[in-house]
């Protein structure tokens, strides 16, 4: 019972902390210099466009009443119209959702399979010469900025090679009948490859150490003694006894990742010009599309929200151990 | 005469020995090095770099001396498409990836020292208010947040550093925290108490140098994140034109097709230093680590 109530908590918390979240961005966009309604309102637009925005937004009402005719038009989805594509923000921004999405999992089930196994056998290995030069190399990996190996990869094996197309998701003047021929298709994933690998081997740093010290942990534990004592193989004892529980925490950190993935697909993004919420938010700044930038960053920072609470119950759910005081 | 000899070692010698440098880890030794040549070169870097990282460079033939490769001309990692000198702005843009990283570091370990002492010595409300707060910051993805703020403020470094210092301070203020808590039920924070020491003595004396190593870990990785993040923000074409950074560099190249043109020379050299300074500051962490976990024994 109480870990219904743990949960109904913590989701309460988070229910805050996105409602933190929204006001800054908020009184970020409102109180910025110039004009308070150039965060909705483009000069280029028509009188009748802009009047019925001020409407929408009430800006021309006192700032905290905006504020609640903002939180109001949140609730409802409407997030204005942007300013270069004359179109509503959040249609935009659910376009390009699953682009991101398909990334950024896509690169983190890469990096978890390889983190994973990776991870176990350098603690089996401990000690070895292959571990002492591994782990440093790991670190390296972690130490890289993601577009810089994105800028690598693409030298070698896009204009180098011609192994993989330098960005997008499709060929010039391809055409597809639905999202999901696209997304099938096999020109998308050559297109997905160098994005989706660059950042897989950043990311593939933290299932890997993490891993290895959960199965150093769980090797000394006392049930992986008794089974060496049953007389079980090695590979049963690892794999069966140890490695089975050293995986909780590591599947735990996945929800993570996602989060963190999303701040390096801005950049990596950018540079393949793979049409996703970051690179959609850095256009978006740069061309003071404001309605767009601020659709964007909330999208980012409600995945993040969401996916620090799935960590958290799935950590619970799969500890039960771990006690909710 | 002999007094002297009982005499406390000075405050500075004080505050270098209770940061514990792990120097008995040979990674954390490497990584040392790497930060001191590193502070060398910042330092010095106008008597190092040849040239002006921004000026336009002419060959003997008063030709623009632009895309040369390594060597030629005597430029030892060749030049830009603009014709400036490739070294030169590696050793400038060393300047600036310290400058930011030391900064924003210091910011991020100071603020979030004292809010992990402030909550966890005090507890009660201000630890729920604080711990809130944290919350808050861990719900704010970092690198967008940097360029939304990007779109608002001037172009500059201190971007960057504002924007750690506003939403970093969380993990370090969340682990200071739960160090000050096993640390303030200790027998001689009982003591001090006892003898009629007032909370921020307690705190400055008894607690805040024990959290110092943990502090200087977290600021180390700090650095680290600090450059990362300075870079991502030049490359994506927020940062200071007027300052040249290994993320200018970087943008620079890309923007200048030197992918294409296979230069190789152009943009490896400032990705392989970001690669040495931040992975120098998580070799230092591992030895701390060590030395602060010994239980981990990894």
């Amino acid at each position: 019972m109480s870990h219904l109530k743990a949960v109904a908590s913590r989701t309460l918390q988070l229910a805050l902390v996105l409602w933190a979240v929204v006001t800054i961005l908020f009184l970020m966009f409102r109180l910025m210099p110039g004009n308070p309604m150039a965060a909705y309102i483009d000069p280029t637009f028509t009188v009748e466009q802009q009047q019925a925005l001020m409407a929408q937004f009430g800006l021309d009402k006192p700032l905290w009443e905006q504020y609640f005719i903002y939180l109001g038009n949140l609730l409802q989805g409407e997030l204005g119209q942007s300013f270069r594509y004359r179109e509503p923000v959040a249609e935009r921004i659910f376009a390009l959702l699953p682009n991101t999405l398909i990334l950024t999992f896509s690169s983190l089930f890469v990096a978890y399979a390889f983190g994973i196994l990776a991870g176990a056998y350098l603690a089996w290995r401990r000690g070895s010469a292959v571990e002492n030069a591994a782990i440093p190399l790991v670190l390296m990996t972690r130490a890289m900025p993601e577009f810089w190996l994105g800028m690598v990869l693409l030298a070698v094996f896009s204009f180098w090679l011609g192994w993989f197309p330098a960005g997008g998701t499709r060929p010039a003047g391809a055409d597809y009948d639905s999202l999901w021929a696209l997304y099938t298709s096999r020109d998308f994933l050559s297109y997905l490859a160098l994005p989706a690998l660059t950042l897989a081997i950043y990311s593939q740093g933290l299932p890997l150490l993490l891993m290895r010290s959960n199965m150093l942990d769980v090797m000394k534990e006392d049930f992986v003694t008794m089974a060496r004592i049953k007389g079980l193989s090695n590979w049963t004892v690892v794999v069966r006894h140890a490695a089975r529980n050293a995986l909780l925490p590591v599947m735990t950190s996945f929800a993570i990742a996602v989060g963190y993935q999303l701040q390096g697909n801005v950049v990596v993004e950018s540079i393949f010009s793979w049409p996703g919420l970051g690179r959609e938010l850095v256009n978006a700044v740069s061309a003071s599309d404001y309605p767009l930038a601020q659709g964007a960053f909330l999208m980012i920072a409600v995945v993040v929200i969401l996916m620090n609470l799935i960590a958290d119950m799935l950590y619970a759910l799969l500890d039960p151990r771990i006690s909710h005081a | 005469m002999h007094d002297l000899a009982l005499q406390k070692p000075g405050l500075v010698g004080r505050m270098f020995r209770s940061l514990k440098l792990p120097l008995s880890d040979p990674f954390a030794v490497f990584g040392l090095a790497v930060y001191a040549t590193f502070l060398l070169t910042a330092i010095f870097a106008d008597a190092i770099a040849p040239y002006d990282p921004t000026e336009i460079l002419y060959t003997p033939e008063y030709e623009l001396a632009s895309d040369l490769r390594p060597g030629e001309q005597g430029f030892i990692l060749g030049t830009t498409s603009l014709g400036r000198d490739i070294f030169s702005q590696i050793v400038y843009g060393t300047r600036s990836a310290l400058i930011i990283g030391i900064t924003a570091a210091f910011m991020v370990a100071l603020i979030g020292s004292v809010v992990g002492l402030v909550s966890g010595y005090f507890g009660g409300w201000v630890d729920a208010v604080l711990m809130r707060l944290a919350d808050i910051a861990f719900g704010i993805p970092f690198l967008p947040f940097v360029i939304v703020l990007a779109a608002f403020l001037e172009p500059s470094i201190w971007n960057v550093v504002l924007a750690m210092a506003l939403v970093l301070w969380r993990d370090t203020g969340r682990v200071i925290r739960s160090q000050v808590l096993t640390l303030r039920s200790r027998g001689y924070v009982d003591a001090a108490r006892v003898c009629g020491s007032s909370d921020l003595k307690i705190i400055l004396r008894h607690i805040a140098p024990n959290i110092l190593p943990l502090s200087f870990l977290y600021g180390s990785i700090a650095i680290g994140w600090a450059i990362l993040t300075e870079a991502s923000i030049s490359f994506l074409g927020f940062g200071d034109p007027q300052s040249i950074s290994w993320g200018y560099m970087l943008q620079d190249a890309f923007a200048s097709q030197a992918l294409a043109k296979q230069a190789y020379y152009w943009f490896v050299p400032p990705g392989i230093c970001i690669i040495l300074v931040v992975s120098a500051g998580f070799f230092i962490t591992r030895g701390y680590e060590n030395l602060l976990f010994p239980k981990l024994g990894r």
